[in-house]
């Protein structure tokens, strides 16, 4: 089993995973964690749905940002994705979507100030570059045998509405449904930057103890995903989103002097921008990377080498849950709402909770991601082994998860894993925000002390990270021949 | 249109030389049978000559390159996109014109499928979707038609009727035949492939079975 590439690889990375639990920083430092978390979950159970009018305002906003964001994502990203096959263009996507919705936000916020158009731009852009990537794979996928037998002079937007679109429609279509769950989630998250989203009813709620408030936020919001496909319509869409953007709520205005002065001041860095010369540039650089970058790079590798392994941990064992191969339906039934629990809570909300409780370490943030990620992929392989058909008389239990199902679904399993690395980085980096020391830390930082130079220096440095990551794991699952559908 | 003079035809496969090189000639007029057995050829030839008419010719791949979710009348209308500005191609996708529907339903009823000109062509049998292609390839209404086992889905009488139809509507053809009988009985001269070599080359008349029965 050894000689298997699909087992070596998991050994290394499970190897790198335990070398990097030997460094990595796991601790539980409240006095009270636990007592903390039964009286969080006392709060999900006794949800106070009343306590005040701000929670409906939250829910509608998350909903608008959410829609407008992820229309005007796709809008974009199905222009770009016509120019895709251009290597500029794919070097744009690549890097706007390696920064993530909250770094997105964190930049707008310094110049747009809590104008609707920052929480906006936070989700659309990112948005773009994937949904750029996404579409030009499914354009490309496309029949190629009709467009060659149209006549010869039949314009480009012709052949391309006939021949190429019909095809593509139906997964297109799929997509961007499926996107906009994602964008649900990347809305409600971009709350704990300040914008009036559910994540800014959650810290508001947290930071005064009221758990029954918090838990009602949470549940509103599993309602909200659980029952997209009832409300989120074909024929209702032109509707949302023309209404959305008058949902947005008022905001700050705009002082365009700031806009001015963020790009043409603050983002220099500053030697540059007092004329200090070469030599201290290198200086500064070299400050930055060594007490800021190299340390933010190290933990946020080790946090996503833990992580992803505790995933793949997590996932295997989680998707029994909903397979329809053990156990009856009940199981079945609890199984499949406790992982649509952990996947539609986001990780950052995910973290945050347990950083409230557990004190500030990276275990909540591992936990957090491996509970949503590996909800996730044990969600999908779970499905994908109903689909598999056993003969009569194969073995039960353990033996048939491990020897019937496991081997069938390993390589998919992988694939899947290996799909979500770069994701777990991003949002590895962005947990910084919460107090871990990632990358998302010192950008935080430095934008506290008003430090715009350092803080794009580093978001930039997490962007390439990011990028770094996602061609080390396309090349690995190129390699070992694995193939996925994309997810968020 | 001029009459083709094909010549250097060759096709390799990993490496190993699978079709010619072979010339073929066929003139204005001709209907052009090509028979053999299966794995002869004969699809290559038909592809190979396709590129290099170009597209100025009808073509119906056995493979048909539909669009799936289009419905009939959308996938027959693909054959003249080019006859119309894109606002009208637009138009007709979302809401078509009466001439159009009208065109293509009397082609449809020739074909005899009137009645599925607004299903979507994933729903149909192979013998019907078989003639969707058939069709956008006779109102694509070009010169020349390049057909590879065109009606190989399609029961006996309506295969003859079908095959009527096409060398009437069309001067000149080159078309992949596997069915020998209509193969005389349509076509004014028969090709016969051989391993990759043109091994008959005869006017129909001056043909009978047992002459292209040695082919197999």
């Amino acid at each position: 089993m050894l000689t298997s590439p699909t087992v070596r690889a998991s050994l290394i990375f499970l190897a790198i995973a335990l070398v990097g639990l030997c460094f990595a920083d796991i601790a539980i430092t409240t006095s009270n964690p636990w007592g903390d978390l039964g009286n969080f979950f006392l709060g999900v159970i006794t949800p106070n749905f009343f306590s005040s009018e701000g929670l409906m305002t939250a829910l509608l906003r998350t909903v608008a940002f959410g829609f407008v964001g992820v229309a005007l994502g796709s809008v974009s990203g199905f222009i770009l994705a016509l120019g895709y096959r251009f290597l500029p263009v794919r070097m744009f996507c690549a890097f706007i979507r390696a920064i993530h919705e909250l770094f997105w936000a964190l930049i707008f916020l310094q110049f747009f100030g809590f104008h609707p158009l920052t929480g906006v731009l936070a989700i659309a852009i990112p948005y773009a570059g994937i949904f750029a990537k996404v579409y030009s794979e499914i354009l490309d996928e496309a029949d190629p045998i009709p467009a060659r037998l149209l006549p010869p002079g039949t314009g480009t937007i012709s052949a391309f509405i006939y021949a190429h679109i019909p095809d593509s429609w139906v997964q297109i279509r799929t997509y961007t449904a499926y996107r906009l769950e994602c964008g649900l989630r990347s809305s409600a998250i971009l709350g704990f930057v300040g914008l009036p989203t559910l994540g800014f009813y959650l810290e508001t709620s947290f930071s005064q103890g009221l758990y029954s408030d918090a838990g009602a936020m949470l549940i509103l919001f599993y309602v909200l995903i659980a029952t997209m496909p009832l409300w989120v319509r074909p024929k209702l869409l032109p509707i949302y989103v023309v209404g959305a953007p008058f949902f947005l709520g008022e905001g700050l205005p705009i002082v365009w002097g700031n806009v001015a002065r963020f790009f043409t001041q603050d983002i220099i860095p500053k030697p540059i921008r007092n004329g200090d010369g070469l030599a201290s540039l290198a200086t500064w650089f070299n400050d930055m990377l060594i007490n800021e970058a190299l340390p933010g790079i190290w933990n946020s590798i080790v946090l996503t080498q833990i992580a992803l392994v505790a995933t793949g941990i997590l996932a295997l064992l989680a998707f029994p849950l909903i397979s329809n191969h053990f156990g009856g339906p009940l199981r079945r039934t609890s199984g499949h709402i406790l992982l649509v629990i952990v996947r539609s809570t986001p990780e950052y909300i995910l973290a945050y909770i347990l950083l409230q409780l557990w004190g500030p370490s990276m275990l909540p943030a591992v936990v957090a991601l491996a509970l949503h990620n590996g909800g996730i992929i044990g969600h999908l392989i779970g499905r994908q082994s109903n689909s598999i058909r056993l003969r009569q008389d194969a073995s039960t239990g353990f033996n048939r998860y491990a020897w019937e199902l496991v081997p069938r679904v390993y390589r998919s399993f992988l694939a899947f894993l290996f799909y979500r690395w770069e994701i777990i980085m991003r949002e590895t980096a962005i947990l910084g925000i919460l107090g871990i020391y990632t990358l998302g830390f010192y950008v935080d930082s430095a934008i506290q002390n008003i430090q715009f130079d350092r803080a794009m220096m580093l978001i930039l440095i997490t962007a390439l990270l990011n990028i770094g990551v996602d061609t080390l794991g396309r090349h690995i699952r190129q390699k070992l021949a694995l193939q996925t559908m994309p997810t968020c | 249109m001029p009459d083709l003079d094909l010549s250097g035809l060759t096709a390799s496969y990993g490496g190993k030389r699978v079709l010619g090189p072979l010339a073929l000639k066929v003139s204005t007029g001709e209907h052009v049978a090509l028979v053999g057995k299966s794995g002869a050829g004969k699809s290559t030839l038909v592809r190979l000559i396709h590129e290099q008419v170009g597209r100025e010719s009808s073509l119906i791949p056995q493979e048909l390159g539909l669009v799936n979710v289009l419905s009939v009348f959308h996938n027959v209308f693909m054959g003249q996109l080019d006859k119309h500005p894109t606002w009208y191609n637009t138009l007709t996708l979302i809401r078509p014109f009466a001439t159009d529907k009208r065109v293509v339903r009397d082609l449809l009823h020739e074909l005899g499928m009137t009645e599925k000109l607004w299903a979507p062509t994933a729903s149909l049998s192979g013998g019907q979707r078989q003639r969707v292609a058939i069709a956008r390839a006779m109102y694509r209404n070009a010169d020349l038609l390049l057909a590879d086992e065109p009606v190989s889905a399609l029961d006996g009488p309506l295969a003859h009727i079908i095959m009527r139809l096409l060398t009437k509507r069309f001067a000149t053809s080159v078309i992949a035949l596997h069915d020998v009988d209509l193969a005389l009985a349509y076509c004014t001269r028969i090709v016969g492939i051989q391993d990759g070599q043109i091994a008959l080359n005869e006017a129909t008349e001056r043909l009978a079975v047992s002459d292209i029965m040695s082919l197999y």
